[in-house]
């Protein structure tokens, strides 16, 4: 019995005392951001709805593993036509491809608390590798990944026939992202 | 006193008419086009033109405050003298307030000017959509308002010419300098 009390007590310091891993993504406070440039200005935007799974240890980023889903209906141009357009066909299509999905692959940590998570990202029904850096800040119990990835709009088909070419919508298009996670 | 305009007077009434009668046909068109690269285009030549008024009416300030304008003739009654200083006062106002409120709209929408897409406008205002809404139903009033105006301005010059025959017309014309400085 002793013997079982003192297993009890040890389980019950070990979480603290080991790294823990973040799982618990926080909604509320992640976003997923994106600017592209129009006629050459900086224009930004958010999608409003997106979940995403998260399995992080700093003391074993390697292992780590994350997916995330944005629901590009969602999306927020900062004009009602301009979410309207950007639903339909020549855009993301939402109908036929409600959302664009990201799944990491490897990790690196480069050091400090910055790390690589190599992944695919699938628009639209297409697929690309993307090399994702992010950073990986602890704010009280919770933690939070910051980073930006530049993605070309053409590559996924975002943006067809009279918005096909570049004059006007830049074919760059940086995506921001911040998810707070807590642990389990 | 001199009784004709400068011609650099006449040349910044000119230049502004056209700016402005382009600007004002421009947003009318553009607001009620579907979404579409042109649309965009034309937003952002709309706000360029808007910008380059709004440096042109403060050069054409500049010069009114150095150049005194000839007087109005002395056969108008006073009443309408008021009148015609009124309505030039409104449409100064106007001038000034119009691009202003374009320019606020544009920064509380989220959409920077960039003027001829190389010198960024500062944004005087977060992005604010309530706000951004706003402003666009006061750039739209003060433009109704500015026509009307518009509308009083034009009536009064034709007055002048048609019907009481001075020259209150003529005297911004170009070819009016010409024959007083010769």
């Amino acid at each position: 019995m002793k013997r079982f009390a003192f297993a009890l007590a040890v389980a019950a310091l070990v979480p603290a005392a080991q790294a823990v891993e973040f799982t618990q993504v926080q909604a509320e406070k992640s976003a997923v951001t994106f600017v592209y440039k129009q006629m050459g200005v900086a224009v930004d935007g958010k999608f409003k709805k997106f979940s995403s799974q998260l399995n992080f240890d700093p003391a074993k980023p390697t292992a780590a593993k994350a997916s995330f889903d944005v629901d590009l209906g969602s999306v927020d141009t900062g004009a009602p036509e301009g979410d309207q357009e950007v639903a339909g066909k020549p855009w993301f299509n939402t109908k036929a491809f409600p959302t664009a999905r990201f799944v990491s692959g490897s990790v690196k940590a480069l050091g400090g608390n910055k790390y690589e998570v190599a992944g695919q990202l699938s628009i639209k029904g297409k697929t690309q590798d993307v090399v994702v850096p992010a950073t990986f800040t602890t704010q009280g119990n919770t933690g939070v990944f910051d980073g930006s990835f530049t993605i070309r709009r053409a590559d996924f088909a975002i943006g067809e026939g009279a918005w096909a070419k570049f004059d006007i919508v830049a074919n760059d298009v940086v995506i921001k992202f911040r998810i707070t996670a807590s642990p389990k | 006193m001199s009784q004709h305009y400068t011609s650099t007077a006449k040349a910044l009434h000119w230049l502004m008419a056209i700016l402005l009668f382009g600007l004002l046909a421009l947003g009318f068109y553009m607001h009620d086009l579907p979404l579409s690269p042109d649309k965009l285009k034309l937003y952002s030549w709309h706000k360029w033109a808007g910008v380059s008024a709004f440096l042109l009416v403060f050069i054409r300030l500049i010069w009114r405050f150095t150049h005194r304008p000839p007087a109005l003739p002395e056969s108008m009654p006073k009443i309408m003298q008021l009148a015609a200083h009124a309505g030039h006062l409104a449409l100064y106002g106007l001038m000034i307030a119009i691009p202003l409120s374009g320019w606020l709209m544009s920064s509380a929408k989220g959409f920077q000017t960039v003027w001829f897409g190389l010198l960024p406008i500062p944004d005087l205002l977060d992005k604010n959509k309530e706000l951004g809404d706003l402003l666009a139903t006061v750039h739209q009033s003060l433009n109704l308002l500015f026509i009307a105006v518009l509308v009083g301005h034009i009536g009064a010059a034709l007055k002048h010419h048609f019907i009481d025959k001075d020259d209150i017309l003529t005297r911004m014309l170009p070819r009016h300098s010409k024959e007083n400085q010769a």
